[in-house]
């Protein structure tokens, strides 16, 4: 069967797999993993630059943003408010209108605060932005950021960096079945299988940054990452047998001795 | 010049001390940014990039510069 295209908005993207740019040791690192990846989208945050050390390294000196998608997040942002402003920041860095929104409500379990999230998705929207949307895994929820003009829907598998994997399959498949819209998880796997089973519920994509990041192999991790996403693809694309309760001998009988 | 006529800014929540009438471009340089990279914000608004030459900065002056770092 062939696949269709991995599209956002109007672009095409190769990979499935989206990686954040977070929690390496080095650029280098970084950049490394995210080749290995085959990822032509990444994940990037708005910060101070830091004015005492004119020296420091920068990340768009590693990931040339001409060669790979930056799509600026809102990380850190607990209003509306504040994640309008990092992301007009962002755009005037270099004209990106393709964002992720991330507004959190707790500090400790990085919850998405969904009142806001709404609030922010549609006013962004009205702005001309393209929003990709970090979000709870409710699919009423989900509903109304389609209707607010979200371009991705992108609900959590389990808390930021949790490396739990996906806790609500049902609530995804639901998405998945209501939804037209490019569906990522986003947040919370932990290793490669997670990611199988994502593309295996019917998700166009993932994201995912902690669990290569952190692994205390980076650039295999990334590529584990790679062949999963791919692996679960093929696999939700090929039409899995039904499960069953009992055996089914793979060997006929015919001639049995 | 001498220190009293400087004039004091604020720079990412760091306090600076200015010559007068210094455009956002010169303060740029001066910090040795390259342009293309950051957005800046003066007093909470967003500055186009086009125009940071023309832009005079004043006393009590408060300046965000920011840039792309790693992130999920």
């Amino acid at each position: 069967m062939i696949d269709k295209k991995f599209k956002i908005v109007n672009k095409t993207f190769k990979s499935r797999l989206i990686v954040g740019t977070g929690k390496y040791k080095s650029f280098n690192e970084c950049a490394k993993a995210i080749k290995t990846s085959g990822a032509d989208i990444v994940t990037v945050a708005v910060r101070r630059v830091n004015i005492s050390d004119k020296n420091k390294a920068r990340l768009m000196d590693y990931i040339d943003p001409k060669k790979i998608t930056y799509l600026p997040n809102t990380a850190g942002c607990f209003t509306a408010d504040d994640a309008i402003r990092t992301l007009r920041l962002a755009r005037e860095i270099g004209g990106w209108k393709l964002v992720k929104l991330e507004v959190l409500g707790d500090k400790r379990n990085l919850f998405p605060e969904m009142i806001e999230t709404l609030r922010s998705t549609e006013l962004l929207t009205k702005e001309g932005f393209k929003v990709m949307v970090y979000c709870n895994d409710d699919p009423l929820m989900a509903k109304r950021l389609e209707n607010a003009g979200a371009v991705a829907i992108m609900p959590l598998a389990a808390p930021i960096g949790s490396g739990l994997g996906i806790q609500n399959k049902v609530n995804i498949k639901i998405i998945r079945k209501q939804t037209k819209l490019p569906l990522i998880i986003d947040a919370g796997l932990g290793q490669a299988s997670d990611a199988t089973i994502a593309m295996e519920l019917g998700c166009d994509g993932v994201l995912i940054n902690t669990a290569i990041a952190k692994a205390k192999n980076p650039i295999q991790m990334a590529e584990a990452m790679k062949l999963a996403v791919i692996s679960g693809r093929k696999s939700f694309l090929s039409g899995r047998i039904n499960p069953n309760l009992f055996g089914s001998a793979s060997t006929t009988n015919q001639g049995i001795i | 010049m001498n220190i009293k006529n400087k004039i004091k800014i604020t720079v990412n929540g760091k306090q600076m001390l200015i010559i007068p009438k210094l455009s956002i471009r010169n303060l740029i340089t001066k910090l040795k940014l390259p342009v293309n990279k950051i957005a800046i914000e003066l007093n909470k608004k967003i500055i186009d990039k086009k125009r940071i030459s023309k832009i005079q900065l004043k006393k009590g002056d408060k300046i965000e510069i920011v840039h792309f770092i790693g992130g999920g």
